[in-house]
């Protein structure tokens, strides 16, 4: 066998290693496949002189193939440098064992996982005391509300939203409104599409759809920002000034979308309801005459205001879990992506949770 | 008479989960005075630092700062302390969505009824006098060099001109030239103002030129807490290792010695 790197010679007695050439980080995969073809029946010498170029990965995988084969054979190194000679003394010196990797029991990482979700929930207690108390104290102490902030916060996640928001409802309700139309036209029960569009939009679809892009886009950066700030330690730095990181972040993000998220739910009810009045004009030719005439008859005030009630709540759910997704960022960066995601996934799911709940209490109590 | 205590730390353990940090820490720290601690990275001294600024709670033990037990005290005393001191952090924690003249001016916005007028002179005096030119004043936190941050932040933590002021590793991330010039600034800080420091530090050159005392952690413990002289007499092997290696011991010890020969 012969290469630009090692070459052998085979002896009764021996079997002479030639090393050559450059032994670098480069060369060393091709060098390792010829060195583990390499036959330890016999004595080897090992011949290192032709070394032009070595460097730690050379010398690593000189000194773990010599390792190897003097577990099955003598072997005879000769003509190395004085430079090799140190080179590998440094590297022998500074080699660690090597600690084979703890494997994880599936009920060491179950348990683990539970105990995770128990202290995420005793955390989020913590922080909601905490808020609860400034809360508190802000109601107590008016001058100490942030206005600045909250404005600040219901622009930016109240006004700058009703674009999205208004797409996303005006699509819902053409949607819904097309899938009714089918269904409907079959028993030639066109103008009940009202009823449908109507009452779905503005009990469940219109809170829901908004409560669910805010959570995507405002519950996200609050996590984001808050997170970050803990990275940079703005907020040690906040606390250390006396500026109490609850009253300066979390209540103006908490307040600002307790009021704005009422506002974007009562704009997409409108514009999800006109994407019906659309879609069932295009549809079933029902004119926007007759379908706001309609309206009036079938829609009761109580399905509005049905569904605005959840707009506060979802509101706290997604602004509350936005911020405590921020405190939990611990000190890496690969954590703020982390935390974002259970902030997002964690409120979207409890929006659709506190749905349900909504769902329940009113039919209980025969809303 | 003793000089006043401005920081009493007594028998402090801290521990996170099973891991002990300090075991019993013991260290005051008297008015006017720069006061350095010292020790290995990872011995704790961020730590120490953080329990004294209210930051984080001693496992156990007691700590007394400007007459106060930060371990039990009450929300309105311990907002009343946090106007008494400025901190400056290892990485300057800057608050990025604000310029550097809005990071200086917001305590006095948020704490006094000063004109804005004499506010904005107060930050123009600040940025002048940590070093900074006046342009700084409009620049956002990432647009400054690692040195300007660290100027920036002792700026800030001069704001509202506290009685003390903690400061992890100032001159770090430094240049020489640069570093010497905050062991400057802050001597003339506390000649001018008679403010109390306290410094984290490695900064060999900081603490043979600045500090006038400092404590040593290491094993959990202050190994020895006193003036230069009283360190150096320690045989720990940490305090051997720090200032009686071949390189110290040329470059400062021999000054030293020169010196108390005089
Ligand atoms: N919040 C925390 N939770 C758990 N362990 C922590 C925490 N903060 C610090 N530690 C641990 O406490 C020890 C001391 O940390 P500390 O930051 O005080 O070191 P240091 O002396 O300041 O070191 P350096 O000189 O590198 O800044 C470290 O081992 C660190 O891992
Ligand atoms: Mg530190």
């Amino acid at each position: 066998m012969n290469s630009a790197y090692l070459l052998y010679e085979d002896h009764e007695q021996y079997l002479k290693l030639i090393s050559k050439g450059e032994w670098t980080i480069k060369t060393v995969p091709q060098i390792e496949k010829l060195l583990q073809k390499v036959p330890t029946d016999r004595k080897i010498i090992w011949d290192v002189s032709g070394v032009k170029l070595f460097d730690s990965a050379g010398v690593l995988l000189f000194i773990e193939y010599l390792e190897r084969f003097q577990k099955h054979t003598e072997v005879k190194v000769v003509g190395y440098t004085p430079k090799q000679q140190e080179m590998y003394n440094l590297l022998v010196k500074s080699m660690h064992e090597s600690v084979p990797p703890r494997e994880e029991h599936f009920l060491e990482s179950l348990g683990k996982k539970v105990v995770g979700l128990y202290s995420d929930f005793r955390d989020f207690l913590t922080f909601l005391g905490e808020t609860m108390i400034t809360a508190f104290h802000v109601i107590t102490h008016p001058r100490f509300f942030r206005l600045k902030e909250t404005v600040y916060h219901i622009y930016q996640s109240g006004f700058s939203a009703l674009m999205i928001i208004g797409l996303t409802a005006f699509l819902v309700g053409m949607v819904i409104a097309y899938q009714g139309a089918v269904q409907l036209a079959k028993f030639g029960a066109d103008i009940f599409i009202v009823d449908t569009v109507g009452i779905s939009i503005t009990r469940e679809l219109g809170p829901m759809i908004t409560a669910i892009v805010i959570a995507g886009r405002s519950g996200s950066a609050y996590t984001a920002e808050i997170g970050a700030m803990k990275i940079t330690e703005e907020i040690a730095a906040m606390r250390t000034m006396g500026f109490d990181p609850y009253n300066f972040l979390v209540l103006p993000r908490i307040v600002a979308l307790i009021i704005a998220l009422p506002i974007l739910i009562f704009f997409a009810d409108i514009v999800g309801i006109f994407g019906g009045m659309v879609a069932s004009g295009l549809q079933l030719h029902i004119t926007f005459g007759m379908f706001v005439d309609r309206l009036y008859e079938v829609l009761e005030v109580k399905h509005y205001i049905l569904g605005m009630i959840k707009g506060p709540v979802f509101a706290f759910v997604i602004a509350a879990i936005g911020c405590f997704r921020g405190f939990k960022v611990s000190d890496n960066t690969e954590s703020i992506g982390l935390q974002t995601t259970a902030s997002v996934v964690n409120s979207i799911f409890l929006v659709i949770a506190f749905d349900a709940l909504f769902s329940v209490i009113y039919t209980e109590l025969g809303l | 008479m003793s000089p006043k205590r401005v920081i009493e730390v007594k028998d402090v353990v801290t521990r996170f989960g099973e891991r002990t940090i300090h075991d019993g820490v013991n260290l005051h720290v008297n008015e006017h005075e720069i006061y350095g601690i010292l020790g290995e990275s990872g011995s704790g001294k961020s730590v120490l630092m953080k329990e004294m600024i209210m930051l984080l709670r001693p496992t156990a033990g007691k700590i007394t700062v400007l007459g106060y037990d930060v371990t039990d005290i009450s929300y309105e005393e311990a907002q009343e302390l946090r106007r008494e001191w400025g901190v400056l952090f290892q990485f300057g924690a800057l608050y990025s969505s604000l310029t550097v003249a809005e990071n200086i001016e917001l305590q006095l916005k948020e704490y006094t009824d000063l004109s804005k007028q004499l506010r904005e002179e107060l930050v123009r005096t600040k940025i002048a006098m940590v070093g900074l030119a006046p342009h700084v004043g409009a620049l956002y936190p990432s647009e400054l060099s690692g040195g300007m941050i660290k100027r920036a932040a002792l700026a800030r933590a001069l704001a509202m001109d506290p009685k003390l002021l903690f400061l992890d590793e100032p001159t770090s991330g430094l240049d020489p030239v640069g570093a010497r010039n905050f062991d400057k600034l802050i001597v003339e800080l506390r000649e001018l103002l008679g403010i109390t420091v306290v410094m984290i530090t490695h900064d060999l050159d900081s603490i043979f030129s600045i500090v006038d005392r400092m404590a040593v952690l290491a094993d959990k413990h202050v190994v020895v807490e006193g003036d230069l002289k009283n360190v150096l007499q320690s045989t720990h092997p940490f305090v051997e290792a720090f200032f009686k290696n071949e390189y110290t011991q040329e470059k400062y010890l021999g000054k030293i010695k020169a010196e108390n020969v005089q």
